[in-house]
C-alpha cells in the first residue's frame, strides 16, 4: 500500500470516530436542554448525520432502538419534499407524522442542513419525544390517529434562521404544556447546530470540502462487516410465531427469517390485522424494533449506518398490525414493537450454535396516572396530577446466564425513583420489589418481574391509563425452560383490572401491577444445584417452586447458615 | 495549609506505587516506592522514611501529614469490604438492586448488571413508611427491629446499613433502629443512609450507605493502624485524609464515613491542576493526566476544580457508565478513560484500530519493557513514532527495547492492516489522542462547557506526550507542562484545604419557598459541616460556601446554584428564581420563560481558606538553549518522520525558548513539541507550549 493510500486509511478510521462522536455530543446536548421526562430520564431520542442523499453515516446510540432506522428512513422523506438544492444555511425541517418520522405523534423529527462555507455537505437529524402532543392524550384508547394529537407535516421549522412563529403559535395552542413542548423544539435545533458545528470544525482540521469519500469508507466497511457476521450464520428460512394480548383480542405476530448471502429478510406475512385502538405499529417502526433484534444477535459490535444496516430487510403487509396504514390509531405502538425482538430471537435461535434468549416481558409496563378533576364519575377529586413513569419484568434467560430482574429489554429506558415520584405527584408507592417465582423455569431462570402497590396519598381516586401486555400471554421458556409468570393488574384488595385503558381506583384503594417475568432456557431439572439454593436462599424461587420446578427439596436448615 | 505548619508531607497510596511529598520551608522533596498491598500502611511508612531521609529530617519535625489512598476504592473493585446487611423499608427489598432498570449496553444481550454489595439474603425489611414530607405514615415497627437481632448475629454480620425511604427527610426511623441494634450489638458498625448521604433519590443513598458499611470495618482498622504506627515512630503531628470532594478531613469524620475517601488520589491531581491554574493566570483550564492505564479529564474554571455530587464506583464494564456502584459524595468531577501508556491496541472486523480500555499494567507491561508483553500499547507506538528515547525512559532505569515494540506493532496492528510499522504505530497513536480528545468533548458538553480558550495542564507520566496533538484536535492553542509531575497528586495533596461539605435534600418550590423551614435546614448542615472542620482547622480562619440544587419543576436533574452565605427572607424568593435563571443560561444557552423553578436538595462547604500560590513572575531573560542532539520523530499530521531537537529538561533555565518540532526529555516522562508549536520555561520552571497561528 503506498504511503498516502495508508495515511489516507489512517484518517479515515479517526474521522469515523470523530463522527460517532459528533453524534453524541448532538445527542448530550439535547439530553442537556430537552424538557419530556421520557428524553432526559430514559434517553428516548435519537440523533445522527446524514449525507446529502440521506444515507446514515453515523447515529448516537441512546436510550431507544426504535428510532434505530425509522430516523433513516425519515429524512429521505423530508429529502422527496425539500430537496437539498432549495434548503439554505439556518434551515431546521420539522414533522410528527407516524409515517414520515418515528412512528407516533409524541415524536418530533427535525432535520437540518449543514453548510461548511456556502455549500451544503450534510444533514443532522434529531427525534424528541415530548411531554403532550394534545389529543386523548399518550394511550391505547383513540381510534385513529386524529384523536391523538396534533400531526405536524414536514415543514420549515426555521428558515435562514428565522423561527417558523405560525407553527410554534400552532403547536402551543394544541398541546397541554406548552412551554415544555415548545422548549423541546428549541432543544431540536440547538442540537442540530452543535452537531453541525462540529462537523465543520472536522472538515476545516482534516481539509475536506465533502464527506462523501468518506461515507463510502464507512459503507463498505460496515456492510462487509456485517454480511461477514451474517454469512457465517447456516442460510435458510426460519419461522416463529408470538402471541401477545393486543387490546380487546390477542395478536399474533408471524415471522419468517432468511439469512442468505446479500442478507437478513424478516417478513411477517400471516401476522395480524390491524387493531381498532391505538397500538398498531407503523412499518418503520416494526422495521427498527426487528433490525434492533437481529444486530443484537448478528452483529452488535457493528456501528448503526447506511452500510451496517442495509443488509437487514423487512417487510409486512400492509393492513396488518406490523404495517398499520393511515388513519390507524398508533400512539402506544412500543407496546407490540417491543415484542419484535422476541419473533426475531426465536426465528435465530434455529439457526445459532448455542441458541438464542428466550422470550421476556419486553414491552415496557408504563403507568400513567392521572388524578383531579374529570379522573373519575364521583366529583370527588384531589389534587391535578399526571405522572408517567417506565417499568420493566424481568428478561428472558440466556443460554448460558439467568434473565436480568426487573430490566427493560429491548427498550433502554430508565425508570424514576420512587422517591422523586412522590415528591412531584400526591401518590405513595407502598411497595416495589422482586416478584418470587415469576422467572420462568429452566437451567437458565428467566429474569423476574416486580411488584408495585400504589395508592393516592390524598384518600382522592385516580386514574391508571393501561397498557400493559403479557397478562393473558406469558413470555414462553426456550429449549425445555418454562414460561415466565403472566403479568396482573389488580386492585390490592382482590378486584382484577383490565391491561389496557383507562380505569380509575377508588379512594382509599391500592392498584397492584405484578410484571411479567422472562421465560427460562433449558430443562430447569439441570439447572445448578447450588443455583437453586442460592434462588431459595434469596428468595427469589420460593422453597414449594423449588420442588415443583426444579425438583430440589431445599433443607430449611442448611439456609440458615451461610457459607 | 496554616502559616504555622513549616513541614508538611503528603502520601497518595496508588494501585501500583505510593508516591510522598515532602514541604519543608525551602524545599520540596518527593519519592516513590512500591505500593505494599496486604499492609498498605508499611508502604506509607517506608515512603516516609524515603522523604524524610532525602529531606534529612525525622518524623518528629513533621507537623502535618496529609494521606490519599485508592484502598476503599480497592475494596469495593475487589470486593473485599466486611460481610455487610441492609435494613431498608418494606415493600423496597431490593431498590438498591433494581436500580434504573435499565442496561448499560444497548445491544450486549450477555451483560451482567453490577451485582449490589449486599446480596438479597442479607438484605432485611421492617414495616415502617415516611412520607416525601417527613410525616410517619406507618409508624416503625421496633419488634421487627429487635428481631432482626438474632439473624444479624446468626449471619456474621459485621457492618449494618440502614437505608428507610425519605429519611433524608425524616431520619427518625433510621436513628431508632441504630439505637436498638447497638443496644443488643454494641460493636456492630451501623451506617445511616440519613447521615452518609441524605439526599433524595433511594438507589443513589441506599449504594451509598451500603458502601460505607462494606469498607468501614477494614478502613477503620486501617486508619488506626496506620495512626499508632506513625505514632510509635514519633510522629506528634495532625494526621488528615484526603476526600474525593479535594478537602481533607480528620480521622474521626473518616472512620464514619469513609466512602469519602475514595477516588483520592485524582482529587489531589485535579488540585494541582488548579493551584497551576491559579500561578499561571489561567481562568479556563482542561486538566489532563494520563498515567500508565486511565486518563483523566477535569475542566478548572477560575481556579476551581468541577465539583458534582455524584460518582460511580467499580464499573464491571471498564469506563462503561451505568456499570458501576453509584455513590451520593462530594466529589470533583471527571472523566477517566482507558487511555494510558500501557492501553492495548488491536483491530476489529471493521478494520479499525481500538485502543483499551484493557491495559499490559505493570506486568508485563508494554512489549518494549521486555517483560514478555506481546501486546501492542500506546507505550510502543511512542517509542516507534521517536517521541520516547528507549535509552532515557524513566530516568534510564528501564532499557526499552524498540525491536520488540516492533514486533508488537507489526503483529497487532500492522500486519492486519497491511501498514508498515510506523504508519501502523501513528495509527495507534492517532486513535488514542482522538479517543482523549472525544471523552473531553463529551464531558464538555455533558457540562455545559466549552473547550475554547482553554489551556490544557498536563501531568501524569504519558500526558506530555499526547498534549500537543490533543490540544491540535481540540483547537486548544496553550498548554503548561508543570515540574515534578510523576508525583502530581501527593504535591495537590500538600495544598488540600481542610474541609467538608454537608448536603441534604429538603423540596421546595421557590415560588412557596418558606425561609424559616430553610434557614433551619441550613443552620443544622452548617453546624455539622463545622463541628467537622474546626476540629483540624488548627484555628485557621474559615470560609463558608452554600449552594441550591435546582431546577425546572418537573424535570430530571438538578444544577447548582450559589447561595450568599446568610439567611433567607421571603423576598428571596424572587432572587433565587433569577439566580436560577442565570446558572440555566450559562449551562443551557437560553431559559424557560414563566417556568417555576424547584430546590431538591441544599449544599453547604466549609473549610480553610488556603493561601493562594503566588502569581509567577514573567521572565525578563530570552535564551535559546542548544539542544543535546537530535532524533527523528513522526510529525503526526503528514505521516513523515522530521527531524526534532531534544533538549534535556532539567538544563533548561528560565526564559529558554524552544521551537517546535522537538522533544524535552525528563526521567519521568518526555514533551513532544509539535511542529507547529513552541515551548518557553516560565520563571518557575513549567514548560509553556503555545500553537503558532
Amino acid at each position: 500500500m503506498s504511503r498516502d493510500t495508508a495515511l489516507a486509511r489512517i484518517r479515515a478510521q479517526v474521522m469515523w470516530n470523530r463522527l460517532i462522536a459528533v453524534v453524541e455530543e448532538q445527542a448530550q446536548t439535547l439530553v442537556r436542554t430537552a424538557f419530556s421526562a421520557s428524553v432526559r430520564e430514559a434517553g428516548d431520542l435519537s440523533a445522527g448525520v446524514f449525507d446529502l442523499e440521506g444515507r446514515m453515516l453515523a447515529q448516537a446510540v441512546t436510550g431507544t432502538p426504535g428510532h434505530v432506522n425509522s430516523m433513516a428512513a425519515a429524512v429521505g422523506h423530508f429529502l422527496a419534499r425539500y430537496p437539498v438544492a432549495q434548503m439554505r444555511a439556518g434551515d431546521h425541517y420539522l414533522t410528527n407524522d407516524p409515517w414520515l418520522g418515528t412512528g407516533h405523534l409524541h415524536d418530533f423529527t427535525l432535520v437540518s442542513p449543514t453548510f461548511h462555507g456556502e455549500r451544503p455537505v450534510a444533514l443532522f437529524a434529531s427525534t424528541v419525544h415530548v411531554v403532550d402532543i394534545g389529543g386523548r392524550g399518550f394511550g391505547p384508547d383513540g381510534r385513529q390517529v386524529y384523536e391523538e394529537g396534533l400531526c405536524v407535516p414536514i415543514m420549515p421549522l426555521a428558515r435562514g434562521g428565522q423561527a417558523n412563529a405560525d407553527l410554534l403559535a400552532i403547536v402551543r395552542a394544541n398541546v397541554r404544556e406548552p412551554v415544555q413542548v415548545e422548549g423541546d423544539l428549541f432543544s431540536l435545533m440547538a442540537c442540530n447546530d452543535k452537531g453541525s458545528e462540529r462537523l465543520c470544525e472536522m472538515m476545516k482540521e482534516f481539509r475536506i470540502d465533502s464527506v462523501e469519500a468518506l461515507a463510502d469508507h464507512i459503507f463498505a466497511h460496515s456492510s462487509a462487516a456485517t454480511l461477514d457476521e451474517i454469512g457465517k450464520l447456516p442460510f435458510g428460512t426460519y419461522c416463529n410465531s408470538v402471541i401477545v394480548d393486543g387490546y380487546d383480542h390477542p395478536v399474533e405476530l408471524v415471522g419468517a427469517l432468511t439469512i442468505s448471502k446479500d442478507g437478513i429478510h424478516v417478513d411477517y406475512t400471516g401476522t395480524s390485522p390491524v387493531s381498532s385502538f391505538g397500538i398498531n405499529v407503523p412499518m418503520l417502526y416494526t422495521t427498527a424494533y426487528t433490525a434492533f433484534g437481529v444486530k443484537c444477535l448478528v452483529a452488535p459490535a457493528i456501528p448503526n449506518n447506511a452500510g451496517s444496516l442495509a443488509p437487514i430487510t423487512v417487510s409486512a403487509p400492509e393492513g396488518s398490525i406490523l404495517n398499520a396504514p393511515r388513519p390507524c390509531a398508533v400512539a402506544i405502538r412500543h407496546v407490540i414493537g417491543h415484542v419484535l425482538p422476541d419473533v426475531v430471537f426465536g426465528c435465530l435461535h434455529q439457526a445459532l450454535p448455542n441458541g438464542a434468549p428466550a422470550e421476556g416481558a419486553s414491552a415496557l409496563w408504563v403507568p400513567q396516572l392521572r388524578g383531579g378533576h374529570g379522573v373519575s364519575d364521583t366529583a370527588a377529586g384531589g389534587t391535578p396530577f399526571n405522572v408517567l413513569s417506565f417499568h420493566a419484568g424481568g428478561t428472558g434467560a440466556r443460554p448460558n446466564k439467568d434473565g436480568l430482574s426487573a430490566t427493560a429489554f429491548p427498550s433502554g429506558v430508565k425508570s424514576v425513583p420512587v422517591e422523586i415520584v412522590e415528591s412531584i405527584a400526591p401518590v405513595v408507592i407502598w411497595r416495589k420489589e422482586y416478584r418470587t417465582d415469576s422467572g420462568g423455569p429452566g437451567r437458565m431462570r428467566g429474569g423476574l418481574g416486580q411488584v408495585m402497590e400504589i395508592e393516592s396519598a390524598e384518600n382522592a381516586p385516580f386514574s391508571v391509563y393501561a397498557m400493559f401486555e403479557r397478562i393473558q400471554h406469558p413470555a414462553r421458556g426456550r429449549s425445555g425452560g418454562h414460561d415466565g409468570a403472566p403479568g396482573r393488574v389488580s386492585l390490592v384488595s382482590g378486584q382484577t383490572l383490565r391491561g389496557k385503558g383507562q380505569q380509575t381506583i377508588p379512594a382509599g384503594e391500592r392498584l397492584r401491577l405484578e410484571l411479567p417475568g422472562g421465560g427460562g432456557f433449558g430443562d430447569p431439572r439441570e439447572r445448578d444445584l447450588d443455583a437453586v439454593r442460592d434462588d431459595v436462599r434469596d428468595g427469589l424461587v420460593s422453597k414449594e417452586a423449588a420442588a415443583a420446578s426444579y425438583g430440589v427439596i431445599v433443607d430449611p436448615h442448611q439456609l440458615d447458615t451461610s457459607p | 495549609m496554616s502559616p504555622k505548619h513549616t513541614i508538611r508531607l503528603a502520601v497518595d497510596i496508588g494501585g501500583t506505587f505510593t508516591d510522598v511529598a515532602l514541604d519543608a520551608p525551602r524545599r520540596r522533596v518527593s519519592a516513590k516506592v512500591l505500593t505494599t498491598p496486604k499492609a498498605p500502611e508499611r508502604g506509607v511508612m517506608e515512603s516516609v522514611a524515603a522523604v524524610t531521609a532525602k529531606a534529612e529530617c525525622t518524623l518528629r519535625d513533621i507537623d502535618l501529614i496529609i494521606h490519599g489512598t485508592t484502598l476503599a476504592t480497592n475494596s469495593l473493585i475487589e470486593r473485599k469490604g466486611a460481610v455487610t446487611a441492609l435494613i431498608t423499608t418494606e415493600g423496597f427489598r431490593d431498590s438498591v438492586e433494581i436500580g434504573y432498570e435499565n442496561r448499560f449496553d444497548q445491544y450486549d444481550i450477555y451483560l451482567e448488571k453490577p451485582q449490589p454489595l449486599v446480596p438479597r439474603r442479607r438484605r432485611y425489611t421492617v414495616p415502617e413508611r415516611v412520607s416525601a414530607h417527613g410525616e410517619v405514615l406507618r409508624k416503625l415497627d421496633e419488634d421487627a427491629v429487635h428481631a432482626l437481632v438474632p439473624v444479624l448475629e446468626q449471619e456474621l454480620v459485621d457492618s449494618v446499613a440502614v437505608g428507610l425511604l425519605h429519611s433524608y427527610a425524616n431520619p427518625a426511623h433510621e436513628q431508632r433502629i441504630r439505637d436498638i441494634l447497638l443496644e443488643h450489638l454494641p460493636k456492630l458498625q451501623v451506617s445511616l443512609s440519613s447521615e452518609v448521604s441524605p439526599e433524595l433519590r433511594e438507589y443513589e443513598r441506599l449504594s451509598t450507605a451500603c458502601a460505607n458499611a462494606y469498607v468501614q470495618p477494614m478502613m477503620a482498622g486501617y486508619l488506626d493502624r496506620l495512626d499508632r504506627a506513625l505514632r510509635e515512630s514519633g510522629f506528634a503531628g495532625q494526621l488528615l485524609l484526603m476526600t474525593s470532594g479535594g478537602g481533607v478531613i480528620g480521622i474521626e469524620a473518616a472512620r464514619r464515613f469513609p466512602i469519602r475517601l475514595v477516588e483520592s488520589g485524582p482529587a489531589g491531581g485535579a488540585i494541582l491542576a488548579s493551584r497551576i491554574a491559579v500561578e499561571c493566570g489561567l481562568d479556563r483550564v482542561l486538566s489532563f493526566d494520563m498515567g500508565g492505564t486511565t486518563a483523566k479529564i477535569c475542566l478548572i474554571d477560575d481556579g476551581q476544580p468541577q465539583s458534582s455530587r455524584s460518582f460511580e464506583v467499580a464499573r464491571a464494564y471498564r469506563f462503561l457508565k451505568g456499570s458501576g456502584l453509584p455513590l451520593r459524595i462530594p466529589v470533583i468531577e471527571m472523566v477517566e478513560i482507558g487511555a494510558g501508556g500501557g492501553s492495548i491496541a488491536r483491530v476489529d472486523p471493521l478494520q479499525r484500530v481500538l485502543v483499551g480500555p484493557d491495559s499490559a499494567g505493570a506486568v508485563p507491561g508494554p512489549a518494549c519493557y521486555g517483560q514478555g508483553g506481546e501486546a501492542a500499547t500506546v507505550t510502543d507506538a511512542d517509542l516507534a513514532l521517536g517521541r520516547i528515547d528507549p535509552q532515557a525512559f524513566a530516568g534510564g532505569s528501564l532499557a526499552l527495547d524498540a525491536k520488540a515494540a516492533d514486533v508488537a506493532i507489526d503483529a497487532s496492528v500492522g500486519k492486519p492492516l497491511a501498514l508498515n510499522t510506523q504508519l501502523a504505530a501513528l495509527a495507534i497513536g492517532e486513535m488514542v489522542d482522538e479517543n482523549m480528545a472525544s471523552a473531553a468533548r463529551v464531558h464538555a458538553v455533558e457540562r455545559g462547557k466549552s473547550l475554547d480558550e482553554r489551556t490544557l495542564v498536563a501531568f501524569g507520566g504519558a500526558a506530555p506526550l499526547h498534549a500537543t496533538r490533543i490540544a491540535d484536535k481540540l483547537g486548544i492553542k496553550l498548554i503548561v507542562v508543570p515540574t515534578g509531575a510523576g508525583v502530581g497528586s501527593a504535591v495537590g495533596m500538600l495544598a488540600a484545604a481542610v474541609a467538608y461539605e454537608v448536603a441534604r435534600s429538603l423540596y421546595q418550590r421557590v415560588r412557596d419557598l418558606d425561609p424559616a423551614i430553610v434557614n433551619a435546614h441550613i443552620e443544622a448542615m452548617r453546624q455539622e459541616a463545622y463541628a467537622v472542620v474546626e476540629k483540624n482547622a488548627g484555628g485557621m480562619p474559615l470560609a463558608e460556601s452554600r449552594t441550591a440544587y435546582m431546577r425546572y419543576i418537573g424535570q430530571g436533574h438538578e444544577i447548582a446554584v450559589s447561595l450568599e452565605p446568610r439567611a433567607l427572607e421571603l423576598g428571596d424568593r424572587r432572587g433565587l428564581q433569577e439566580a436560577f435563571e442565570r446558572e440555566y443560561r450559562v449551562q443551557f444557552g437560553r431559559i424557560i420563560p414563566d417556568l417555576e423553578a424547584e430546590v431538591l436538595s441544599w449544599a453547604v462547604n466549609v473549610g480553610t481558606q488556603v493561601e493562594q500560590p503566588k502569581p509567577v513572575a514573567p521572565t525578563s531573560t530570552n535564551t535559546t538553549p542548544a539542544p543535546s542532539g537530535t532524533r527523528r520523530a513522526m510529525d503526526p499530521e503528514s505521516g513523515d518522520f522530521i527531524e526534532a531537537c531534544v533538549f534535556r529538561r532539567e538544563r533548561l533555565e528560565a526564559g529558554a525558548r524552544i521551537q517546535g518540532p522537538a522533544l524535552v526529555v525528563e526521567d519521568e516522562t518526555t514533551t513532544v513539541v509539535g511542529r507547529n508549536w513552541n515551548a518557553r520555561v516560565n520563571a518557575v520552571g513549567y514548560l509553556i507550549l503555545q500553537r503558532l497561528e
